[in-house]
């Protein structure tokens, strides 16, 4: 049942994205950032909790995800420090995830050689 | 006033250069296109053996100047000029393919018209007395053009329903003051016309005014109609943007929709192939010209064509600043008679 929630909640934010490329003339650039600022804004006023208590990595993985995982960052950072928080609350709380992108970015680069879609 | 120029902006080259010889080549899906059997040589491989795209697409303008020099029987010695361009950034496509061949360069930037003016360039030196033989090629690789325009292929970019798909193919023409045909005869060089589209989704409808402005110059020069010409041809309009030049010569009350083409609407199935909006790229028309017109027109199928390429002059950092795209369109008049 987590599995077909997590599928159905993650489905639907892809859905989304898909009906912006085909609908309208952002970018996916603009629709990338625009799914993080969407994240941190839902998460700072506490609707994308309960999402993600329902869709479980569904809600996490997304790009809206990282917006989330910024906002709860900040939101602990400052409770912990104060004003400091609004800076580097976002950052810890998502070392992990930037790490590993830049990581594993790296190692595909160094393993693989680009190839192109078809 | 020159004995040359006749009309507001055309000219008629008096001593006709002719196309000696051409030659194309192209990629992995201009094989799966309709015109497949029109290409000297097509490679599936998007690196043409090379390690990196950009020096697949020099290898690619390397092997159509030999493959036409071949075919003509001449040397790279014997070329006075060789005229050049591409996509990429200063043009590095053709300088980089071109530094073995040892011939005079002229360096062009004409976005996607650039075998237009190529072609233009070479055969106005060869009749203006400059040079007896004198060569252009132009090329675009998809791969190539993603990471200049937009981002690298391996990010995975998702395209848009509008996007163009730009050809990995180049074509190389020699002219000669002597020969066969077919011949050039008269050129329009191309104004710079921008109507304030910003969009660049929409290519198509952003260089439509420019190839209304040169072909309409070009046929009211020479006093001439569309069916005058077995076919006129622009470059990369899309379906949208050749319905536009369409309807802007239909204010005129000139009918162009007996024998106008365009060649981004010819390479690829557009159905078959997910090409959304349809091909572009120097190397689009530069491929359709070399391996579809021109032999055509050797074989009498044609007697006389308008070949009218047309570029889109922006830039990734014009884009970003917000700027509209001017385009650009040169006519080439090319005939299969003297």
């Amino acid at each position: 049942m987590d599995y077909l929630k997590a599928f159905l909640c993650g489905g639907i934010l892809c859905a989304i994205g898909q009906i912006l490329i085909d609908k309208t003339q952002l970018t996916p650039a603009r629709i990338l950032t625009g799914y993080v600022v969407s994240g941190v804004l839902l998460g700072a006023v506490g609707v994308y909790q309960p999402i993600a208590d329902w869709g479980g990595a569904g809600a996490t993985v997304p790009l809206t995800g990282f917006g989330f995982a910024l906002a709860k960052g900040v939101k602990k950072s400052v409770e912990e420090k104060g004003w400091l928080g609004v800076f580097t609350g976002g950052l810890t709380a998502t070392a992990g995830g930037i790490a590993a992108a830049v990581i594993f970015g790296a190692l595909m680069a160094l393993l693989f050689r680009p190839g192109d879609k078809r | 006033m020159s004995n040359k120029r006749i009309g507001q902006r055309t000219i008629q080259l008096g001593s006709s250069p002719a196309i000696l010889s051409c030659a194309n080549i192209g990629g992995k899906l201009e094989k799966q296109g309709p015109l497949a059997g029109c290409f000297d040589e097509l490679h599936e491989d998007s690196f043409f053996g090379e390690k990196t795209w950009e020096k697949a697409e020099s290898r690619m303008q390397q092997k159509v100047v030999q493959s036409a020099l071949d075919k003509a029987k001449l040397h790279a010695g014997d070329l006075d000029y060789i005229f050049a361009g591409d996509l990429l950034n200063q043009c590095i496509g053709s300088s980089f393919g071109l530094r073995d061949f040892n011939i005079p360069f002229f360096g062009l930037y004409g976005a996607c018209s650039t075998m237009g003016e190529s072609l233009a360039l070479a055969a106005m030196t060869i009749d203006g007395g400059f040079a007896d033989k004198a060569a252009a090629v132009t090329s675009s690789h998809y791969c190539t053009a993603e990471r200049q325009y937009r981002m690298p292929v391996p990010y995975g970019n998702q395209r848009a329903p509008t996007a163009q798909w730009t050809a990995t193919a180049a074509g190389c023409c020699i002219l000669g003051r002597e020969g066969n045909g077919p011949y050039v005869t008269h050129i329009t060089c191309g104004k710079i016309v921008d109507k304030g589209i910003t969009d660049v989704n929409n290519m198509g409808a952003a260089m439509a005014p420019a190839a209304y402005d040169s072909i309409s110059a070009f046929l009211q020069d020479t006093k001439t109609k569309p069916t005058d010409f077995d076919l006129i041809l622009t470059g990369d309009l899309g379906e949208l943007g050749h319905s536009i030049v369409q309807g802007f010569f239909e204010r005129d009350g000139v009918d162009m929709s007996k024998n106008y083409l365009d060649c981004g609407m010819l390479l690829y199935d557009r159905k078959k192939q997910d090409m959304h909006a349809g091909g572009s790229g120097c190397g689009c028309s530069a491929a359709v010209l070399c391996g579809y017109l021109l032999p055509g027109l050797r074989a009498g199928k044609w007697r006389r064509i308008l070949f009218a390429p047309t570029g889109a002059l922006l830039s990734p950092t014009s884009s970003f600043q917000g700027e509209s795209i001017p385009g650009v369109c040169h006519a080439v008049c090319i005939s299969a008679e003297k």
